[in-house]
């Protein structure tokens, strides 16, 4: 047989296929239905959060960051409760990371706080004197999108009925009304911030990167 | 037909793809040795202001080796080895001349476009899939065209049974076509909402589910770029090279339908202990290990051609980077299974054995061998013998201490953190901050920075070599049979 398909490159190659498409079939597909459940509680990201997990994906902070908790006795003394499938529903992309240089920071928002992040992203060693961590010091200057994170939660609630405008949830609304909202949600975070600058900017409308990424860290509970 | 006159085959395109082989290498190791450096010099992410830091720059790294340098040296092998065993001249068909031409300078432009939207950060975030959906579609076309290309010309061969090499590059073809448009399947926001920018999109699958479709596109990416075509080359280089038959055929079988089969199963080894179900996790394991047999049936298969004819490893440094190349691939083969057993991976995962696992395999093996085909095709298509022996011989000894110096490096590095994050004193309690297990890692950081200078020494020689073959080496009258000719 192998003899034949080796003169056949039709029958060779579509035999290649299904051997390889096999495993995708009988791993993958199952799991659908079922992890794309969320846990009770869930809330779906606001336009500012969004807009902060850009800049992190941007920075690509996930290069030396992970955000999954093994279920480990260490790990878990160390950051706290491990993941669940379900808390990473509004995940596009997932975030998890695949090495730590730096430590894991799916629940960050428990013991970090606005200011400490403030002091720590202009300037990692001037919190912890040996860090590695580049600074990312242009998050204070350059100004965070948030039409797109407008763009994003609009099209996750249209296309895969992410939760957005229910009782009791997150308000997305519309365009001017998201602006509105996610600047009154970035002056709640300047009132922890000392930098001058990006308050400035906060009070005359524009939201700087820093202000986005933090509200995004903070959020990763 | 042409009965008996031997074929003039044509290597224009071969040729275009041999200096994008070079070109993107030496970008991506410069690269490399930056991120490498900056890890243990943490002020040299600045040399760039915003675009410079270490997170910018690792995606460039990994795709521009990855897109760049490896798939340049896929499509020159390619389009150097497919005529020959297929007995037909490119040049026969015009039109397949043409898609050839296309396919290359669509490539070629892609790739540019690509890094710099990377260095931009538009960034879907997924490993090795950070391309944003514009990218993703040129990418697209350029597959396709490969695709005419390697259907077209096994169209029109001469030879009617396919050599092994063929199966893997239609393995590739294939493998990497279904994978990558799974993995890459998003919503650009902008079309659906009508704000904001026109790069960006969102993953069709969320969090667990993404994960799950990211890495069985991960793992499999080190099998259809790093593996598959790579083995593809080396079936080919090695018998020409040494004037040795394939040792066994059966074998070949063997080896090539088991790793089709089971190296798609083994993509959730990267999730062990993560929330993907249990099954899945137990699958990637056992499935890992299973791996070895295939992976080592090719090397070995390659270890018994050169079967007493050992004296080839001194007589034809050639030789010695291709057998080194299938050491390195036992290697890192053995070693990648080991890190599946959920045990180990508790220690090894996110630490840096895995970056030292995944050189080991691309330093030791995939450049390897790319280098040995290019020295063997160079003198073909451009009928000059090889600039220097020295500088071939010299190359080969530091690259080789280079890799082993980068593995061995994180191979401590890894073990070490992997222990002093699990480290308990008697009361329980963690023994060591995080910051701690970070700076005990700076002498192996620099070790690996230093290796990665020697590395991209070895391959500027490499790039010398070959320069100066095509312009000043010794002409050629006609095509060497086996060994390639070198002053
Ligand atoms: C080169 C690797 C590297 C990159 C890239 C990186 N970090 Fe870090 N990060 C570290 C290291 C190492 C530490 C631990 C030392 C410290 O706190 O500075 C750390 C610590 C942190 C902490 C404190 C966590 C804790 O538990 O104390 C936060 C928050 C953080 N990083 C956020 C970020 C964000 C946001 C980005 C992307 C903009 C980022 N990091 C990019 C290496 C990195
Ligand atoms: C000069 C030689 C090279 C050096 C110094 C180098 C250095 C590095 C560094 C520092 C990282 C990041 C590791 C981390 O995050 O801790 C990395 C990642 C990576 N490199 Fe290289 N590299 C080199 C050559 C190559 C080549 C030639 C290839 C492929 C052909 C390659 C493929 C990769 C891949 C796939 C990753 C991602 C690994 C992972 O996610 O675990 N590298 N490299």
């Amino acid at each position: 047989m192998f003899h034949w398909l080796e003169k056949n490159p039709f029958f060779f190659s579509v035999g290649v296929f299904i051997v390889i498409a096999f495993a995708g079939l009988i791993e993958i597909l199952p799991n659908f239905a079922e992890a794309s459940r969320p846990v009770q509680g869930l809330k779906p990201y606001t336009v500012l959060e969004l807009a902060g997990k850009e800049v992190y994906k941007k920075d690509n902070c996930m290069s030396c960051h992970s955000q999954m908790i093994r279920p480990f006795k260490s790990e878990t003394d160390r950051y706290g409760q491990y993941s669940l499938s379900g808390e990473y529903a509004y995940d596009r992309p997932f975030l998890w990371g695949s090495k730590r240089t730096g430590p894991d920071l799916h629940r960050v928002g428990n013991y970090r706080t606005t200011d400490w992040h403030e002091t720590h992203m202009f300037e990692p060693t001037a919190v912890v004197p040996s860090s590695i961590m580049p600074a990312y010091k242009h998050h204070f200057t350059n100004i965070a999108d948030i039409e797109t994170a407008y763009a994003e939660a609009f099209t996750v609630k249209a296309v895969f009925n992410t939760p957005y405008d229910v009782e009791g949830g997150v308000k997305l609304g519309t365009w001017e009304e998201a602006q509105k909202m996610a600047l009154a949600e970035a002056k709640l975070i300047t009132a922890d911030m000392k930098n001058k600058n990006v308050k400035d900017a906060v009070e005359s409308g524009k939201i700087p990167e820093i202000v986005a990424l933090i509200a995004y860290l903070n959020r990763l509970k | 037909m042409q009965s008996n006159a031997a074929l003039e085959y044509d290597y224009s395109i071969a040729k275009l793809f041999t200096y994008t082989t070079i070109l993107f290498g030496i970008l991506g190791m410069i690269v490399g040795t930056l991120i490498a450096s900056q890890l243990a010099f943490p002020e040299l992410n600045y040399l760039l202001g915003e675009y410079g830091t270490f997170s910018r720059l690792r995606p460039v790294h990994t795709t521009v080796v990855i897109f760049g340098f490896t798939l340049s040296g896929v499509f020159a092998t390619f389009y150097y080895v497919a005529q020959r065993v297929l007995k037909v001249s490119m040049a026969e068909s015009k039109f397949l001349m043409v898609i050839g031409k296309i396919h290359f300078w669509l490539y070629f432009v892609g790739a540019l476009l690509a890094t710099i939207s990377l260095l931009l950060g538009f960034t879907a975030g997924k490993e090795y899939a950070q391309y944003e959906w514009p990218i993703d579609i040129v990418i697209v076309i350029v597959w396709v065209l490969w695709g005419v290309s390697l259907f077209g010309i096994i169209g029109i061969r001469r030879e009617k049974s396919l050599y092994i090499s063929l199966w893997y590059y239609i393995a590739c073809f294939l493998g990497v076509a279904m994978l990558y448009l799974f993995n890459n399947m998003e919503v650009p926001t902008a079309l659906v909402s009508g704000y904001g920018n026109i790069m960006h999109s969102v993953s069709m699958y969320s969090g667990t589910n993404d994960a799950l479709v990211q890495w069985w596109w991960g793992h499999n990416a080190v099998a259809f770029v790093f593996t598959v075509p790579i083995v593809a080359m080396i079936y080919y280089f090695l018998p020409k090279e040494s004037g040795q038959a394939i040792y066994s055929y059966k074998l070949s079988l063997l080896s090539f339908w088991g790793l089709m089969f089971v190296y798609l199963w083994a993509g959730s080894h990267h999730l062990l202990y993560s929330p993907v179900p249990d099954w899945m996790q137990t699958m990637g394991s056992i499935f890992s290990i299973v791996l070895i047999l295939p992976s080592w049936g090719s090397a070995i298969n390659m270890l018994l051609t050169m079967k007493g004819e050992w004296n080839q490893l001194t007589e034809n440094p050639l030789i010695k980077f291709m057998v080194l190349a299938s050491t390195f691939y036992m290697l890192s083969t053995l070693e990648g299974p080991i890190q599946a057993i959920k045990s180990v991976n508790a220690i090894a995962h996110f630490t840096d054995w895995i970056p030292g696992h995944v050189h080991d395999g691309v330093l030791g093996w995939v450049v390897f061998m790319i280098m040995a085909a290019i020295f063997h095709m160079t003198p073909r298509m451009f009928k000059r013998e090889i600039y220097s022996r020295k500088l071939l011989e010299s190359q080969f000894w530091l690259q080789t201490v280079a890799v082993v110096l980068y593995f061995t490096s994180m191979w401590i590095a890894g073990i070490t953190q992997g222990m002093m994050w699990r480290a308990v004193d008697e009361y329980g309690n963690l023994m060591y901050s995080f910051i701690d297990t970070v700076t005990v890692l700076h002498p192996y950081y620099a070790i690996r920075a230093l290796s990665g200078v020697l590395y991209l020494v070895g391959f500027l020689m490499f790039a010398f070599n070959i320069y100066k073959t095509i312009t000043a080496s010794k002409r050629l009258e006609e095509e060497p049979q086996f060994k390639t000719p070198m002053a």
